[in-house]
């Protein structure tokens, strides 16, 4: 299924010899921008799809230059948004509608795709030039030196952000260093957070069922004591989530289980303070929050700009199995204390 | 702010023989990983490397070597689940996708 581009595309371009060339826009309309905010949501991302090819953006020329881009729609986006009072092609390679750098990854953003399309396109005979401009973070996928030999085009790696980009050209396509640098700051960590929290949904029904298991032995049957258990539990989800991205550079270690393991405990302890729980309830508390911040922060290495694999082997080949083992223990806790419930009574 | 991981770079190597001086991996790497000197690129800091494998893709004369992955849990632990090699199969950045590292 592909999007529906019709907000963005402007008309057809009249002024070469080439079938049809859609224009686009370089302003994202309000539903771009509704439709963007829905994908940092997880919803009906399915849809983000551009159909790959050829656009014009302003009132392209020969002379014109070319920027590939990849067909998922927010990777699109953040390249004409940045276009206005430019005139150039856009050429989009058919990445399973998957972002630039996770496609240069998988290799979909690669070497033969943009061979396949700059010739499916007729480049050659549509512009004088002979350079074609790639997001440098499409560069795993591309071996610019291969490109050259099949194609002719010379392959320049423009800069990692989409918003460096018209600074870039006003320079005669140059980078300076930052424009080549990955950064992973705070307002980017936080981006991620949306996707986190709706995918951590069923952890958060874990969580409910335990706060009923938890206020049912605690022989208090309130509604505002099943809240106070409902928040205790969910309380690591949202620190696994929200506290972890923000205070990542301030945890000690390396491996984010390890920096999760500090987050984890102090957090549960604090958890433990402040709702006055102890003996099994609280040592079950611990076991169960502890190892799940710890899990939620080591998924974090998947959204995070610098990971390596080898490392993240590493942790979860000796992070998850004292997770757990933790876990499990704080699960054999809670059983102990029901069966010492239900004798009793 | 500067982010270090456990392991990093432990892969790349870098012949300098045959290297040409190209500055294409210098152009490429994300994470400032290479100097350069004397007409020869340098692995100046293999602490920064993330193992994208931009600099072996993109040497002309396959001067650099490095065992390139995607750092990414979900990735490995489907990779275990399935028996199989950790593969980046999680439709990061599509429909299914759980990461957005990616966007
Ligand atoms: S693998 Fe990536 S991060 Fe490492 S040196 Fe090469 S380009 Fe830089
Ligand atoms: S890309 Fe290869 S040849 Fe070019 S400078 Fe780097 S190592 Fe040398």
């Amino acid at each position: 299924m592909s999007f529906d581009l019709s907000n963005a595309v402007l008309r057809p371009l009249s002024n070469t010899k080439q079938q049809s060339i859609p224009v686009v826009s370089t302003k994202l309309s309000m539903r771009d921008i509704i439709d963007g905010w829905k994908v940092r949501w997880g919803f009906g991302r399915n849809r983000y799809l551009v159909k790959p090819g050829l656009y014009a953006c302003g009132n392209p020329t020969a002379s014109s230059m070319v920027l590939v881009s990849a067909n998922y729609k927010l990777s699109f986006d953040a390249l004409r948004k940045e276009l206005s009072g430019i005139d150039a092609w856009i050429l989009v390679l058919d990445t399973k509608g998957v972002n630039v750098w996770c496609a240069a990854g998988k290799g979909t953003f690669g070497t033969q795709e943009v061979i396949r399309q700059v010739k499916n396109v007729g480049l050659a005979s549509l512009v004088s030039h002979r350079t074609l401009i790639l997001p440098q973070l499409g560069a795993p996928g591309v071996a610019a030196h291969e490109v050259a030999k099949a194609t002719g085009f010379r392959v320049v790696y423009g800069p990692v952000r989409a918003k460096d980009i018209p600074a870039f050209l006003k320079a005669g396509m140059k980078k300076t260093d930052a424009m080549r640098r990955v950064e992973f700051r705070l307002a980017d960590r936080l981006a991620v957070v949306p996707v986190e929290l709706v995918h951590a949904w069923p952890f958060a029904v874990g969580a409910l069922l335990v706060s009923g298991l938890f206020w049912y032995l605690s022989g208090n049957l309130t509604p505002a004591a099943y809240f106070r258990y409902a928040a205790l539990f969910l309380s690591p989800l949202l620190v696994g989530s929200i506290f972890f991205p923000c205070l990542l550079p301030l945890l000690p270690f390396k491996a984010f289980a390890l920096k999760g393991c500090v987050l984890g405990s102090s957090w549960s302890l604090f958890a433990i303070g402040i709702f006055r729980l102890n003996g099994m309830e609280a040592a079950s508390y611990f076991l169960l929050s502890t190892s799940l911040i710890s899990f939620i922060s080591m998924n974090f290495t998947g959204s995070s700009t610098f990971t390596n694999l080898t490392g993240v082997k590493w942790e979860v080949k000796v992070g998850l199995p004292i997770m757990i083992t933790a876990a499990l223990a704080g699960i054999v806790i809670i059983a102990v204390r029901l069966s010492m419930f239900l004798m009793k009574g | 702010m500067e982010f270090r991981y456990i392991l990093a770079g432990q892969s790349l190597t870098l012949d300098t023989e045959k290297c040409i001086g190209c500055l294409m991996c210098c152009e490429v790497c994300p994470h400032n990983v290479f100097s350069f000197a004397e007409g020869k690129a340098r692995i100046a800091d293999r602490g920064r490397c993330m193992e994208c494998g931009a600099c072996a893709r993109n040497c002309p004369v396959s001067a650099l070597t490095v065992t390139s992955g995607v750092g990414c849990t979900a990735a490995v632990i489907g990779g275990l689940l399935k028996g199989g090699e950790p593969n980046c199969d999680c439709d990061c950045g599509t429909a299914k996708s759980k990461k957005v590292r990616c966007c």
